[in-house]
This record gives structure tokens, sequence and C-alpha cells, in this order.
């Protein structure tokens, strides 16, 4: 939907946040019991819900390393998730997500300890405003810390977008098709290393380096957030 | 209000190093131990390790096992551990009798969903894994129940020297072998309240004061 006037009036956006405001996020891990581990998050109304099965013996067999083992991502948007059915399946699109998500998540885990076996993640997007890469991204972290996975940090993520020349953070469906530019950013914040940048659109190097600060402070946050979601799971049980 | 043991998560610092013994849970980056997985930290003069709370079993070297037999080979089996890899075992590690293979179909011993009481014999580092039955205790397991836990629970389920398991034992009456894999196999006596137990062990493993727990829940309604 392209919108013709101004997304943000006096300093408010479309959804009356303030440009550095993320919207309401709420994350629960340990929802589907055949999985090792999963994690549903959501930022706003945008929603996902990840799974983590393994690690487990991949076929088909010529995947296989020998050295280390593989991870798969299947990133998914369910037929409901937006307003004109999306037909099911995979696309280009969620191809690209797929691989996107998996090289984000890919340097926190040490896929070295399971040579010849894969983890495999599956990623459905419930209902889709906006940011759904990195709210994947927050929900397979979250998933395989769950499932036990070995890994160097959670990894966290946000985006960033311009919207009528103004950096906004967490970008909504209607920015997201609006903006001048997005940028969609990850990182392991324990580490201080980034996982993933990627951007659409036109952005001067100060304005990049401006979005990129603004990144690793929310994701320092995210961190705080997902932390706090793993440990909820194991206090629930213990108050029951 | 029930107390929880302290957690770590992935990539939280747990100590300093201080020259002390790594376990395979935790890894060092500039003399910092931080943790790879979500469990109880385990801290000590000699060792920094941390118990996870989920994950998969790894085969390691002299852990004791319960399989179910996968696949009849020529000269061996293939044997399900519970586990992303799958272990062989060889003829001459199951049996001490002398059989010549070229007459006889080794089914006779063991065949397919048959379940043993092992040993993890050889881990290679591309986690080709051997089993072998050659010591006391390995047998087939005939007739009884086998249940699954998460394989990184089985220490809370064994207790300290054993006295959580013992306990459940002698409660139930009931024979049970703990496999280091998260099989347990259960026979005889009260199975149903015995399954319950472990159950709720899993289940709140990390959970101060679990002993007493079990231990009250054992004898309610005998």
């Amino acid at each position: 939907m392209k919108i013709e006037s101004s997304l943000i009036v006096n300093g408010k956006r479309v959804d009356g946040r303030k440009p550095e405001e993320i919207r309401e996020v709420r994350m629960k891990v340990g929802l589907i019991e055949n999985a090792n581990g999963s994690a549903m998050v959501s930022f706003g109304k945008t929603t996902a819900l990840a799974a983590v099965y393994g690690p487990r013996e991949i076929y088909p067999k010529h995947l296989q390393d020998p050295e280390k083992g593989i991870l798969r991502v299947r990133y998914m948007m369910l037929p409901f998730s937006v307003d004109e059915r999306k037909s099911p399946g995979m696309d280009r699109r969620s191809i690209e997500l797929s691989k996107i998500i998996r090289t984000a998540l890919e340097p926190a885990i040490f896929l070295e300890e399971f040579p010849r076996v894969g983890i495999d993640i599956f990623v459905d997007i419930l209902q889709a405003d906006g940011s759904t890469r990195v709210t994947s991204i927050n929900a397979s972290s979250l998933a395989l810390a769950s499932a036990g996975v070995p890994m160097k940090d959670l990894v966290c993520a946000c985006s960033i977008g311009k919207v009528d020349n103004v950096l906004v953070l967490d970008i909504n469906g209607i920015e997201d098709n609006n903006c001048q530019a997005d940028l969609s950013f990850a990182m392991m914040p324990g580490k201080d290393k980034i996982t993933l940048i990627q951007m659409d659109g036109l952005m001067s190097k100060e304005e990049l380096m401006k979005a990129i600060e603004l990144g690793r402070k929310t994701c320092l946050k995210i961190y705080e957030m997902q932390k706090d979601a793993l440990r909820r799971k194991y206090e629930e049980v213990a108050k029951e | 209000m029930v107390e929880i043991r302290p957690l770590v998560l992935p990539g939280e610092l747990i100590d300093e190093r201080k020259g002390r013994k790594l376990g395979n849970t935790v890894y060092e980056e500039n003399g910092k131990v931080y943790s790879k997985v979500l469990g109880i930290p385990k801290v000590s003069d000699e060792e920094i390790s941390v118990v996870p709370l989920a994950g998969v079993y790894m085969p390691k070297v002299n852990d004791r096992i319960i399989g179910i037999i996968d696949e009849v080979e020529v000269s061996g089996w293939f044997v399900d551990i519970n586990s992303p890899y799958k272990a062989f075992l060889p003829l001459q590690e199951a049996l001490t009798e002398f059989v010549d293979i070229s007459k006889v179909d080794i089914t006779r011993f063991f065949d397919i969903g048959d379940i043993i009481f092992a040993r993890i014999s050889k881990v290679t580092k591309h986690k080709i894994v051997q089993v072998s039955m050659k010591q006391i205790g390995s047998r087939k397991l005939i007739g009884g129940t086998v249940i699954k836990i998460t394989p990184t629970k089985v220490a809370r389920v064994i207790g300290k020297g054993g006295s959580m398991i013992n306990l459940i034992k002698e409660k139930t009456k009931s024979q049970i072998l703990v496999g280091q894999n998260g099989l347990i196999w259960i026979r005889g006596g009260n199975v149903r309240k015995a399954i319950e137990a472990i159950l709720m062990i899993e289940r709140e493993s990390h959970i101060i004061g679990l002993t007493e727990k079990i231990a009250k829940f054992l004898e309610e309604g005998k």
C-alpha cells in the first residue's frame, strides 16, 4: 500500500510511536512439545513462531558434512498472515529470507561439535506487519537456546528504516512499503559482533553509521528481553 | 515460594578461568569462561562446567546406555542410542562364544527391536560410535517398559551417589536401569508410580529441595 502523505507528523509515526521507539515485544519459550526447542516472538502485530529440531540425522545424505554440522532454516509466511491470501509454500522471497536467517545465526552456533548431523529450524510467520525477518531471527535464537544447542551467544535483531528523512526503529508494514531505506540488523550483543546487515534503498554514510549505532543499542534491550523470556520458562515450572 | 537454582544462558560470563579444567558446555575467551548452553553452572576449585537443561545425548566413552537394536548386519548390529548418531555393536563385542557367521544368522542373539544395556566403548572425532557388552551388567533387557527423558537430566534422576534412584526403587519395588542417554527401563513393582516420579524429576530438575518432594510423592497413595 503506497501512501502519498507524510508518515511522520509532529514527531509521531503512523502508529503513534516516537521515531526511536519499538513496538510492544512479547516473547514466549517452549510452545511446541514435539520440537527440541521452540519460541514465539511478537513485535506489535508481527508474530513469528520458530521450532528447532535436532541436532538430528539429516537426509538427503549428500548434505551431510563429516567435519561439521549443518544448519537448515525454512522461513514461511502462513496464508492468513497478510491481508490478501499468500499462496502457501516457498517462493523466491522465502528462499532468500531463509538464507538470511541462517547466515545471521550460523556464527553463533558451535556447529563443529556435530559432524554429520544437522539442525533444522522452521519459522512460520503467523501475522505479518513489517520486520518479519528480524522477528524470525529473535524467535529462532530463543528456540535454539531452549533446545540446548551450544551457542556463543544469543542473536538479537532489529530493523531500522528511513522515513521522511528520519531514522526510525522497528518499522511496521506501512512504513516498510513507503520508506526511503530499510536496514535489517542482527548481532550477538554479549560479544559485540554483528552477524547481519542488509539494506534496501538509499542512506548516506553518516545515516548508516547512526542506524548501526541505533541498532546496537536496541539489540542490547532485546537481549535482556530474550534472557528474561528464557528464565521465565523455568520459573513458571517452579511456581506450579 | 519455591526456590530455583541460578541459571546461566548461552554467552553469559561464569567466572575467570584461573587455570581450571573446563567442561564441554563452556568456552573460554581472553581468560574468561562463558556458558555455551542454558543450564545450571557448576564451579569448583578444579573445574568449571554447566549442566544443561535441554539438549540431545552426545555419546561419551564409558557411558552405560540403553539401546534399541535398529539394523542387523552380517557381523554386528546398529543400535539406536537416542542420539543423532547411531552406534555399532560388533559381534565380538556382544558375545563371548565363537560364532561362525557363514553358518549362523545372528538375529538369534539380537533381533530388531531388542533392548540392550551396554557401554560406549569408542567414539571417534567424526562421531563414529561403537558399543560393547563385555562388562558386568550388560545384557539384553527382557520385558519391562522403556521411557525417554531429556538426557541432560539423567544425573538428577540418579541423584548424588544414586540416592534418588535408590529411593524410587525402594518405594516402588521396581527394577530400574538408567541409561546415560536418557532411556530408562522399568520392570515390575509399581511401574506407574515410578514413571510418574521420574517424569516429575525431569520437569522440575532445577528446583531446590526436589528429593524431599519426590519422597513425599512416593509416600502418597501407596
